[in-house]
């Protein structure tokens, strides 16, 4: 795995009392969450087929994830006879040795980059670095991000614990460093920012001669690619340079044209709450004379493919839309989860990629209230409380487990107790310990946010409590925070 | 490819047959609506178009010509098809006009299969119009797919380039055209 996120310290908890302490991301964060998530409803609504269409949706990954060997040779036949060249890669230093090497034989020392999560997750940006190759970040977020010198909290918006005036600071002190500069008079008005990222950009396309992307799907039946973006750097990266190189997780397949009709519908409108998102490219092998590299990436894939509960957790089509409805996420952002892949989503899929090797790695399948609301929004129907709990069963810490336990009991089990420790919380921090030991640290750190149902507190204690007495997970399709229904 | 290469492909495969042995086949229900039907599929683009904050204009077919001519009077349009462009004439014209391949309703959306002009052409210039014909308008999502070629490299375009990433404001235009027009032709 990626070395990205080796530097965050501790466990989740530990990053997720240190995120919610800080209100600046904590009201980004809210604000964020609860537009996306209101909008998303109205867009899901529209369609009369919506449930319809996540049904297909989910059986078509499954079908898929089923059949992957024989789909993947069908891509690697389709991709090649149209003009490209495909690549296996079984981990990360396999994959961005790959990349390495294409970009050397190029000549180049520079590529632009099209938003990939795939490329993240294995730390391409920092390989190429480390030889004398510069990846640079195209989409707006990013390039916040890699002039920030941080990391992304967010899938769709990854800068989304930077607010305006942050975002000018970063662009007046660092843009002169990577192209050309911030104008001088540069105010915060989103537009003007918005205008300034264009004009640096826009150079740099122009004179690029290889990209790297990552794909949204793979159609195996014609070897075709697909990006969904909104700000046109996804496309000018895919049109412009001579040289495309994409990195793409082994679970990105779709067996047929026809399925895009399913996903197109799902991934707009469940991540950005849109229609459509303004800009899909798709294009087969070599398109207008481009040479056309695909990196086909296990990283952990197949492993997590070998989990019987845990495979739906490759069904993932990275719309978001179980981060902007989890009440854990809202106040933790996305850097708790010390992982690419934040939020419900995150805390299963990182464990299951790369273990419980790590403290941080072993606490994420704690990271929930099990309160249901990701997998009612998920539009390929992953059941992520059901693979929390199996995951859960699987984390060798189970002294951890029952202190946390204890603690949480301690205080949801008793209602003034606990309105009294919320309103003690925030006034008298200092008389409540900071933050209670085990996995459950995160919620008592943000017990003093207001807007938390107490229903899910309970709802989750009971859930808890009947699947410790019983053995068996909750599973009665979660009622939880969400406000959508 | 070297044998570190054909190494990866055959263990990949071999872990997938490996992780999958003994898992059911899924049946894929088809229950949604594989073609979508609208009343008024002019009216319902145009109006969707219009929520992307697209311009759009709704024109009889006589009368494109002149309207094309009004609102490209003074500009420095890239005509694709008419001469090779180079890049910098193209990031420097004042606009393109193109017509697309299929027309989506239900989404106001735009596909173009670059037999209206390479990809460079309609996406470096600041102002894009794009002339769509009332009867390359499909209903929905399922009735486009179905209809286009995936061998072509295909843009689909559903108003101009837009970012949310600075506090979730929409900002119009970052990289992309960052007008785009659309007369109708009926
Ligand atoms: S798990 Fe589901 S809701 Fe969450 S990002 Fe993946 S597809 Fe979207």
């Amino acid at each position: 795995m990626s070395g990205t996120f080796l530097g965050m310290p501790g466990g989740f908890p530990a990053n997720a009392a240190v995120a919610v302490q800080d209100s600046q991301l904590r009201y980004n964060l809210r604000k964020a969450t609860h537009t996306i998530r209101g909008k998303r409803v109205k867009a899901v609504e529209e369609l009369p087929d919506w449930m319809e269409l996540r049904a297909a949706g989910k059986a078509i990954k499954d079908h898929t994830l089923r059949h992957l060997d024989r789909y993947l040779l069908q891509m690697e036949e389709a991709v090649t006879r149209a003009g490209g060249t495909v690549h296996w890669a079984r981990d990360a230093a396999e994959a961005n040795r790959i990349v390495t090497d294409l970009v050397k034989a190029t000549g180049e020392r520079e590529v632009v980059k099209v938003k990939s999560m795939a490329t993240q997750e294995i730390g391409l940006n920092e390989h190429l670095a480390a030889e004398g190759i510069t990846a640079y970040e195209t989409d707006l977020a990013e390039l916040i991000v890699q002039l920030g010198e941080d990391f992304p909290s967010h899938f769709l918006v990854p800068a989304i614990h930077r607010n305006r005036s942050e975002i000018r600071e970063i662009f007046l002190g660092k843009m002169a460093e990577w192209g050309r500069p911030a104008p001088p008079d540069l105010t915060d008005d989103p537009p003007a920012l918005a205008d300034a990222a264009r004009l640096h950009l826009r150079e740099r396309f122009l004179a690029s001669k290889v990209a790297v992307s990552g794909g949204n799907f793979m159609i195996a039946e014609t070897g075709t690619l697909v990006v969904l973006e909104s700000e046109g750097n996804g496309r000018m990266c895919l049109t412009l340079p001579e040289t495309l190189i994409s990195v793409v997780g082994i679970e990105k397949l779709l067996p047929t044209w026809r399925d895009l009709e399913v996903f197109l519908q799902l991934l707009p409108r469940s991540s950005t709450a849109e229609r459509m998102n303004p800009y899909t490219s798709t294009w087969t092998g070599s398109a207008e004379g481009q040479d056309f590299h695909l990196v086909l990436l296990d990283n952990g894939r197949t492993g997590v493919l070998a989990d019987e509960v845990g495979r739906q957790a490759l069904r993932c089509i990275r719309c978001s839309a179980c981060l902007n409805v989890c009440p854990v996420y809202e106040r933790t952002g996305g850097h708790a989860y010390g992982s690419v892949y934040p939020g419900p989503i995150g805390a299963i899929l990182t464990p299951l990629l790369r273990g419980f090797d790590t403290e941080l790695d072993a606490s994420l399948p704690y990271a929930s209230s099990l309160c249901g609301a990701c997998f009612d929004a998920c539009p390929v129907a992953i059941d992520i409380p059901e693979v929390l709990v199996d995951l859960r069963a699987k984390v060798p810490h189970g002294r951890v487990e029952r202190a946390g336990m204890k603690v949480a009991g301690w205080v949801l089990n008793n209602e003034v107790r606990l309105a009294k420790a919320q309103r003690l919380a925030t006034r008298f921090r200092k008389l409540v310990p900071k933050r209670l030991p085990g996995p459950l640290s995160a919620w008592t750190d943000t017990r003093d946010l207001p807007d938390i149902p107490e229903e899910s507190f309970r709802d989750w204690w009971e859930r808890t409590r009947r699947s410790e007495r019983s053995g068996r997970p909750r599973n009665e399709g979660g009622r939880g925070v969400s406000e959508e229904r | 490819m070297d044998t570190g290469a054909m190494g990866a492909r055959e263990e990949i495969l071999g872990r997938i047959r490996a992780a999958v042995k003994g898992a059911p086949d899924v049946e894929i229900p088809r229950d949604y609506r594989t073609s979508v039907t609208v009343a008024d599929p002019v009216g319902l683009f145009a109006e969707r178009l219009d929520d992307y904050r697209a311009i759009v204009h709704v024109v009889p077919a006589a009368d494109v010509d002149a309207k094309v001519a009004e609102l490209t009077e003074g500009k420095r349009m890239v005509v694709p098809g008419e001469r090779a462009w180079t890049r910098d004439e193209l990031a420097a014209a004042d606009g393109v006009v193109t017509g697309c391949a299929i027309a989506i309703a239900e989404t106001g959306t735009i596909v173009l299969d670059t037999r209206q002009g390479e990809r460079a052409q309609t996406l470096l210039p600041d102002y894009h119009l794009c002339l769509v014909r009332a009867d390359q308008i499909v209903g929905g999502v399922p009735d486009a797919v179905a209809r286009l070629d995936p061998a072509r490299p295909l843009t689909w375009i559903s108003g101009p380039s837009a970012t949310s990433d600075i506090e979730l404001n929409r900002v119009e235009g970052v990289h992309g055209p960052r007008t785009l027009e659309v007369i109708i032709s009926t």
